[in-house]
C-alpha cells in the first residue's frame, strides 16, 4: 500500500487552492505584528473562501481598517485571542456590541502558547501576569520562593504565515521584524500555509541559513507583491 | 498645574534624566511613547536597544525614503537596525525578556504604588487597549523605570500608596521619574531622589499620594 505523506508536494498554485482545507468554525493562527510580517493574500483569500464562524489567534487582530481588520468587517470571526487592541477600531466596536469576543493575553504569553503547543508541552508556568487579573481562574505554584501560574498551549486547526523565501519543501526565511509571530505560528497548526514573496528551488538555501523547518509548513503559495502598509512612518531628514 | 510655579521638566528633561540611569554595555527595552525617546539622549553604542516584537540592536528612525514597513519597533514605527543587530522571532525575544536577560526597561506608567507597583495598560471603567508586552516586561526585566506626569490631567495622584488601576505587575519598579523629580518607591512612601529645579520638597508632596522621606 503506497501512502502519501504530508511533506510531499507543498507548492499550491493559488491562493485559492492554499486555503481549500477550510472550514466554518477553526481556530485559524496568524502570523505578524501591527501589519508588518501580515500574510496579506491569505487574508483577503479566507474572505473569498467564505467560512466563517472563526477563531482568530494573532497578536493585534488588524488596525486602521487593514489586515485581519477585513476578517472583522466581513463578519467572519467569533473570536479573537490576541494581546494588545489599540487603534484597532474594527475591533472595538465589535467587542462592544458583542458580535466578538476578545481573550486579551500578555504578548509573550501569546507566544508561549503557540511556542509550548508546537514543541508538544500541554501548559507551562511564567511569571508574566502573576498578581494581576491575568491570574483569576489560573492555577499558581511557587519554584524557589517565588510565584508563577499556570498557562495552556494554544494549538490552531490552520496556520497563515508569510515568510520572505520559501524553498519548496517549506524551508523558510524570514525578513527583519516581519518574522515576529509567523514562526510559532507555524509549528502549532494541523495546517499551515506560508504566503512566500520569494520561492526558490529546494537546495538553494543554505541549511544554516534556515529559520524555520519546513517540518512545520504543509502548503506553500507563491505572492510576489505585496501591499506592506506602514502605521507610522517616522523618518529623519537625510543630512 | 494652576499653583505657582515651580520649572517642571519637559518630556525632553525626563528623557535625558532616563538616559543617565542607563549603564554603558547593557541591555534596555523602552517602552512605547514617551520612553522611547530616551534613545535620543544615548551616546551612539551606550546600549544596545531590544524591541519585544523582535530585535535587538534599533538604531536611529530611517533616512526619509529608506523606511521600510517590515523594519518597526514595538510601537510601529520604522526603525533602523545598528550595526551587529540581530533579528529574532516573538517567543525568542519574550524568552529573553522573561528569562532576564534584559536589564532595564523603562516604561510609561500611568500609577506607581509605594511597593513599586505598576500600573500601565488600562483605565477603569475606559477603553481596554489590551495589554501587549508590558506585564512580561515588568515582570521579566531585571530593573524597570518608570516615567509618566507627576499627576494626572485632573491633578490626580498617580504616585500612590496603592494602585486603584489594574495591576501590570507586583513591587518591580525601582524608579519614577516624573516632571517634578525622580523618586524611588520606598515601601511606605517616595525617597526623593531628585527634584527637578525650583521644585519644593513640599509641592512633590501635594501632589504624591503617600508619604515622601
Amino acid at each position: 500500500m503506497t501512502t502519501i505523506g504530508r511533506h510531499g508536494h507543498k507548492v499550491v498554485a493559488s491562493v485559492a487552492d492554499a486555503l481549500a482545507p477550510l472550514e466554518n468554525g477553526m481556530t485559524i493562527l496568524v502570523g505578524g505584528f501591527g501589519l508588518s510580517g501580515n500574510p496579506e493574500a491569505l487574508i483577503r483569500g479566507v474572505i473569498e473562501r467564505g467560512v466563517r464562524d472563526l477563531t482568530v489567534v494573532s497578536n493585534n487582530a488588524g488596525n486602521l481598517g487593514k489586515g485581519l481588520a477585513l476578517w472583522l468587517r466581513a463578519g467572519i470571526v467569533r473570536k479573537v485571542i490576541c494581546s494588545y487592541i489599540g487603534t484597532n477600531e474594527d475591533l472595538h466596536t465589535r467587542m462592544a456590541s458583542g458580535e466578538v469576543t476578545v481573550e486579551i493575553t500578555p504578548q509573550g504569553t501569546l507566544a508561549e502558547r503557540m511556542r509550548a503547543a508546537g514543541a508538544g508541552i500541554p501548559a507551562f508556568y511564567t511569571p508574566t501576569g502573576v498578581g494581576t487579573v491575568v491570574e483569576n481562574g489560573k492555577d499558581t505554584k511557587e519554584f524557589d520562593g517565588r510565584r508563577y501560574l499556570l498557562e495552556r498551549a494554544l494549538r490552531g486547526d490552520v496556520a497563515l504565515v508569510r515568510a520572505h523565501t520559501a524553498d519548496r519543501f517549506g524551508n523558510l526565511r524570514f525578513w527583519r521584524t516581519a518574522r515576529n509571530f509567523n514562526p510559532v505560528m507555524a509549528a502549532a497548526a494541523r495546517l499551515t500555509i506560508v504566503e512566500c514573496d520569494h520561492l526558490v528551488d529546494t537546495g538553494a538555501l543554505d541549511p544554516d541559513d534556515v529559520h524555520l523547518s519546513g517540518i512545520h509548513v504543509h502548503r506553500i503559495v507563491h505572492v510576489p507583491e505585496h501591499e506592506n502598509a506602514f502605521e507610522y512612518r517616522t523618518v529623519r531628514k537625510r543630512p | 498645574m494652576t499653583t505657582p510655579t515651580p520649572t517642571l521638566w519637559s518630556t525632553e528633561d525626563m528623557a535625558r534624566r532616563a538616559a543617565r540611569e542607563i549603564a554603558a554595555g547593557s541591555i534596555v527595552n523602552l517602552g512605547i511613547g514617551l520612553p522611547t525617546q530616551v534613545a535620543d539622549y544615548l551616546p551612539e553604542g551606550h546600549a544596545s536597544l531590544h524591541s519585544e516584537n523582535g530585535l535587538l540592536g534599533i538604531g536611529p528612525f530611517p533616512y526619509d525614503g529608506d523606511e521600510d514597513p517590515n523594519l518597526i519597533n514595538a510601537g510601529k514605527q520604522t526603525i533602523t537596525v545598528v550595526p551587529g543587530g540581530a533579528t529574532f522571532d516573538s517567543a525568542s525575544s519574550f524568552a529573553m525578556i522573561r528569562g532576564g536577560h534584559v536589564d532595564l526597561a523603562i516604561l510609561g506608567a500611568m500609577q506607581v504604588s509605594a511597593a513599586g507597583d505598576l500600573a500601565n495598560w488600562a483605565v477603569p471603567g475606559g477603553k481596554v487597549m489590551g495589554i501587549g508586552g508590558a506585564m512580561d516586561l515588568a515582570s521579566g526585566c531585571r530593573h524597570v523605570i518608570a516615567m509618566m506626569q507627576h499627576v494626572t490631567k485632573k491633578h490626580e495622584h498617580k504616585l500612590v500608596a496603592t494602585c486603584s488601576y489594574p495591576l501590570t505587575a507586583a513591587r518591580v519598579v525601582s524608579l519614577v521619574i516624573t516632571d517634578l523629580g525622580v523618586f524611588a518607591p520606598s515601601g511606605d512612601g517616595f525617597r526623593v531622589v531628585e527634584l527637578a529645579p525650583g521644585v519644593t520638597r513640599d509641592h512633590a508632596q501635594a501632589c504624591t499620594g503617600a508619604p515622601l522621606a
